[in-house]
């Protein structure tokens, strides 16, 4: 496990997304509300990009015809076949004891702490007075 | 990779795939104007200025919408230039033929509107023009992909002329049939077409879905796409059961009927039912001769997509045994949400030798390809 600055804060907005390549693998890095999280861009049921899918809602229904909205903007649903997944946790809403799309750490960093290391920057220059995400691959 | 808990999922690349044949890719138009060069002025301004009359309300959208922009498109399929998934030829080549070196494409054209139109000698003259799209827009500049013949199932006169006019033409490969007609399909009012796919070498191609105006369900009208998507099944096996019933297979016996995008699990226990009564109600079906479960594995060959993905993921292997590995194809659906990608549409190993048939060999025979 290796740690790479993929993005600046200010690139990922609350909502916003990022698809980055590290040690060969696609990733896409969410920030939800201003916490981050990464997933990796391939969908466990049959390989699609999942991280380029829509940003949708859990909608649960206890019983039939009453619906709740549930954490809102939360899940990632899969441009092929509609799996949806948590962002957060990777689990699959579909079969949640069998599928998991994997996820990574993320964390923010402030420029001043990355410039001593030991951190790897894959594209993205670093300075001292921004803060930056780091993810653990 | 991912971590799967049960399965091993997509964790396991396979090669099988590699230079299939695909049965089932949808093209689709930029505009509706893309057909106008293959409309005489009559049906231009008619197109133009009346359009379509299908035989359902909501004639500009599906009864059922799907969740998936585009009504049901795969999200990442959009061409970048503009217009639909299926649209652009060099996106078809990146995501599917140069992508998995696919040998061959059948095009299913779910456009056009021939196959439900009222006004038949419209739809006539559509179905020829979507015929000539189909080549010029695809099957002359990229070989690997082979047209459909479209007819206007209710109007025999210009069915049968389109299926002489091109029959012969390499660049088709098969004659669409809507598995949704106003009857089913071994009525004797639809006969005269069926012998003539025979007559001139093409296999019949049933792609689920369309709109008859009828139901989808042998019981009323569904409540979602969730209920209308398997429903479609039933029309599958109506012709299926029709088919053998009416003795079409019997009275013609080179019609090769190819059921796509209709699953294929309930093949076997159709059969064991309706062999179950063959038995018993001969008396009524005099010209039935042989055991229906023989006439099907004779005449039928089924394509994947969307493929069955049992619980027991092995199951497939006995599924695939009864209805014989020589009848099973394999089927992307490309650009459509709920397309299989070919390395792991399976979710069990098939035999070498079967996947062998399924992904290549089957397709290739039936449609005399190469």
């Amino acid at each position: 496990m290796a740690k790479h600055v993929v993005a600046t804060v200010a690139e990922i907005p609350p909502g916003g997304r990022k698809i980055v390549t590290v040690r060969g693998r696609e990733i896409g890095v969410f920030n939800l509300g201003g916490a981050f999280h990464a997933l990796i861009n391939r969908c466990p049921h049959q390989g699609a990009a999942l991280c380029t899918g829509a940003i949708v809602s859990r909608l649960e229904a206890p019983v039939p015809g009453e619906y709740r909205l549930t954490r809102p903007d939360t899940m990632i649903r899969c441009p092929w076949h509609c799996w949806e997944f948590d962002i957060a946790t990777g689990q699959s809403w579909c079969e949640p004891d069998d599928v998991k799309a994997r996820t990574y750490n993320v964390s923010v960093e402030p420029g001043e702490a990355l410039a001593k290391g030991p951190f790897t920057a894959e594209t993205v220059p670093v300075s001292v007075e921004q803060d930056y995400v780091v993810v653990e691959v | 990779m991912n971590v799967a808990l049960r399965d091993p999922r997509i964790d396991r690349p396979a090669q099988a795939h590699l230079g299939f044949i695909d049965c089932d890719v949808h093209p689709y138009f930029r505009t509706p104007a893309d057909f106008d060069p293959f409309l005489s002025q009559r049906w231009r301004e008619h197109r133009q200025s009346i359009g379509g009359r299908p035989r359902q309300g909501l004639a500009k959208t599906s009864l059922y919408p799907r969740m998936s922009p585009g009504n049901g498109m795969r999200g990442d399929a959009w061409p970048k230039n503009g217009g639909p998934p299926g649209s652009d030829l060099g996106l078809i080549r990146e995501q599917l033929l140069d992508l998995f070196d696919v040998r061959y494409g059948l095009l299913a054209p779910l456009v056009g509107g021939a196959a439900a139109e009222r006004n038949v000698e419209f739809g006539a003259a559509m179905a020829v023009a979507v015929n000539d799209w189909q080549c010029a827009a695809f099957c002359d500049p990229e070989p690997r992909l082979k047209a459909s013949v479209q007819i206007t199932l209710e109007h025999e006169e210009s069915a049968l002329a389109e299926i002489e006019r091109r029959a012969g033409d390499a660049r088709f490969a098969q004659v669409n049939i809507p598995p949704r007609g106003l009857e089913p399909l071994g009525r004797h009012r639809y006969r005269k077409i069926l012998a003539a796919c025979a007559a001139n070498g093409f296999p019949i191609s049933l792609h689920l879905g369309g709109t008859s105006g009828h139901a989808s369900t042998g019981g009323g009208w569904p409540s979602f796409y969730h209920e209308e998507h398997p429903s479609y099944v039933q029309s599958m096996q109506t012709l299926v059961i029709s088919l053998v019933c009416e003795g079409v297979l019997d009275e013609i016996p080179d019609l090769k009927v190819v059921m796509v995008e209709g699953g294929f699990a309930w093949l076997p226990s159709l059969a064991w039912r309706l062999d179950k009564h063959w038995k018993r109600l001969k008396a009524e079906v005099p010209g039935l001769k042989r055991a229906p479960s023989e006439v099907i594995r004779e005449h039928f060959w089924v394509t994947t997509q969307p493929i069955e993905e049992p619980e027991r993921p092995e199951d497939m292997l006995r599924i695939i045994e009864w209805i014989g590995p020589e009848r099973v194809m394999f089927s992307t659906d490309y650009p459509h949400w709920d397309q299989d990608d070919p390395r792991y549409a399976f979710k069990v190993q098939l035999p070498e030798e079967w996947a062998r048939l399924i992904y290549r060999e089957n397709a290739r025979a039936l449609y005399r390809l190469d």
